[in-house]
């Protein structure tokens, strides 16, 4: 693409189009430096890639270059029959597929005026509430790796491993599962599901300790995280961001709550909020998040109703004309699926509303008057996956 | 398969109000699982006999939200109405940001959700730009859509909800709609110099711009 053949370090001159800062005088009276950050960089999650302006070591404004990653995912849809499409959109946000796979089945079947039954409800649930730990823990395995703690990783991807075993044995693939169906699920939850879930569950409360035992109090970890790339709740509104990194900046708004979705209803939970919106307010908010969704899996295997799993939606779909927008809490933030039937097999239009890519906008606005080693802490705490945003 | 559609819309009564009605069903099911597919199948068949055969989906709405806009507005909103119980208000394109204004300050809508289009190429307005917003005051959703012709301009919202800015940037490159007052229009997913917009209907789906792909790639197709 054009971007590799720029070159990678400009003198002053290079127009940035967020926020061109032309009258900043530098520290120094020294000229400001435009470097160049991916889309190859270990740090950047993927392909993303960030223009920095700098003065000195210090981040003065910022653009973000995407689109690497673009697969037409919307325009695919188009082109495909409502079943068929659905496997794409786990290749969306691949850490958390059985997550955008739940959305999109919801969508369709508010489309179709259907409702998935009960039991099928539950076990969707627990599916999903495993996935965010997953998610979580990858984020939080590969956001300290990037601050410089090496160990939090291995401990992440032990437990990590423990659920993706659970979605295998229960549709046979790890991360790209296409766990749900639209009107509810293809598979009956496997004999020892319950069981498994459960021993994980009990397991995963010590290790949560032990993550934090590393990090929470670690001083180096505080350092790098307090204060870094605030942003406060007006913000966060204005720029759309959702997910935990709204909750941290105080916002206590979650759509399980807010409009409750598959089972979610029934469960009693917490949303936990942080205070000030820094870096290490988002780390503490996603590592209660990953309590909390324990708790909702351990009182989802308690009580999994009998009865069909899949609803009675036919096997071809033509959704009556219309539209309609449905939006589930993702472990990233709100992913909202908008969907327009023309009464074919084919959805007319799906838009996706990918919370990566929402959250990724806020970024210029938490990296200013950051140093440059505290960007690489920024793009891990707004936790995007690259595949998302760029869709 | 003709009748497909009208299967599943019995159940429209329980999607309605889903956190009130759906809890006591769940909690009566595993009560009874001897005969678990027996007692799912009546309440469907019963609750769409009675009521009104033809689901009607859309309805005109006509709430508070729509007569204090119709009040300050008149004859700029063209239509009102519901689709599945979520609201659309469908608006005169030239009064969109003043419009958008209202909505954030006087009725609270103060994130937009989500910013996207729909090509209608048949219509004589070909595109439809439709706004989701969210009320964190009153956990409400509220959809707000404009018909733009082709090279027609849209006023941007971007200094309403800063969130339009890359949402805008997005429905350029995929539709090229321009929306006038943007900040910075440019392309964001594909690549700057591409020619076409790939989410128009005449765009087809194995289509592509070949001589940015041979100039930058070096191979004949992408595909």
């Amino acid at each position: 693409m054009k971007a590799g053949s720029e070159a990678i370090l400009t003198v002053k001159g290079t127009t940035l189009s967020i926020g061109t800062t032309n009258d900043h005088k530098t520290l120094l009276g020294a000229d400001e430096l435009v470097i160049n950050m991916g889309p190859q960089h270990p740090s950047t999650h993927g392909v993303l890639r960030v223009k920095l302006k700098l003065d000195g070591e210090r981040v003065i404004g910022s653009e973000c270059v995407i689109g690497y990653l673009h697969r037409g995912v919307e325009k695919i849809a188009e082109n495909r029959t409502y079943q068929q499409f659905a496997p794409y959109v786990d290749r969306m946000d691949y850490v958390a597929a059985v997550s955008s796979g739940l959305g999109y089945c919801e969508a369709v079947e508010k489309l179709l005026v259907a409702e998935a039954p009960p039991r099928a409800r539950v076990i969707r649930t627990i599916l999903t509430e495993l996935q965010r730990i997953a998610s979580h823990l990858l984020w939080l395995g590969t956001h300290a790796l990037d601050i410089g703690a090496l160990t939090p990783l291995f401990y992440c991807f032990r437990e990590r491993e423990e659920i993706l075993k659970i979605f295998e044995k229960y549709c046979g693939a790890r991360l790209t599962t296409h766990a749900f169906r639209i009107g509810g699920l293809q598979y009956e939850a496997y004999d020892t599901l319950e069981k498994d879930v459960e021993r994980f569950c009990k397991d995963f409360e010590s290790r949560i300790a032990e993550y934090e035992a590393l990090l929470t109090q670690n001083r180096i970890w505080i350092g790098r995280t307090k204060g870094v790339g605030i942003l406060t709740a007006a913000d966060a509104i204005a720029f759309g961001v959702t997910g935990p990194v709204l909750r941290a900046s105080g916002v206590k708004w979650d759509i399980r709550k807010a409009a409750p979705y598959a089972a979610y209803d029934q469960y009693k939970f917490e949303i936990p909020v942080g205070t000030t919106g820094d870096t290490y307010d988002r780390y503490l908010v996603r590592m209660e998040e990953m309590r909390q969704s324990r708790l909702i899996c351990l009182q989802a295997i308690e009580n999994i109703p009998s009865g069909p799993i899949m609803a009675k939606v036919g096997k071809v779909l033509k959704p009556p004309p219309g539209e309609v927008y449905h939006a589930i809490e993702a472990p990233k933030g709100e992913i909202g699926y908008y969907i327009v039937s023309d009464g074919t097999v084919m959805p007319y239009r799906v838009h996706i509303r990918p919370p990566s890519f929402i959250n990724l906008q806020a970024f210029d606005r938490m990296v200013r008057g950051h140093l440059v080693a505290d960007v690489v802490a920024i793009i891990g705490t707004i936790d995007i996956v690259l595949g998302e945003v760029d869709r | 398969m003709a009748d497909e559609p009208k299967e599943p819309k019995p159940p429209q009564v329980p999607t309605g109000e889903k956190p009130a009605s759906s809890t006591p069903p769940v909690s009566t099911h595993p009560a009874k699982p001897a005969d678990a597919n027996a007692p799912v199948a009546p309440p469907k068949a019963a609750a769409p006999a009675a009521p009104k055969p033809p689901v009607v989906l859309q309805t005109p709405l006509d709430n508070e939200i729509v007569k204090r806009f119709r009040a300050k507005f008149g004859g700029s909103l063209l239509e009102a109405t519901e689709d599945r119980k979520q609201a659309i208000l469908t608006v005169d394109r030239a009064r969109l940001a003043e419009m958008a204004m209202h909505l954030r300050d006087e009725e609270k809508f103060d994130m937009l959700a989500d910013l996207t289009a729909v090509d209608w190429p048949k219509r004589e307005k070909r595109f439809d730009v439709v706004l989701d917003l969210y009320s964190f005051a009153k956990n409400e959703r509220l959809r707000l859509k404009v018909h733009a012709a082709d090279a027609e301009e849209v006023p941007s919202v971007v200094s309403v909800w800063p969130a339009a800015n890359w949402q805008e940037r997005e429905v350029f490159d995929m539709f090229g709609i321009i929306f006038s007052g943007h900040p910075d229009l440019k392309r964001i997913l594909l690549p700057d110099e591409w020619q076409g917009y790939p989410l128009r209907k005449d765009y087809d789906i194995l289509q592509q711009d070949t001589a940015w792909v041979r100039e930058n790639l070096g191979i004949e197709s992408g595909q």
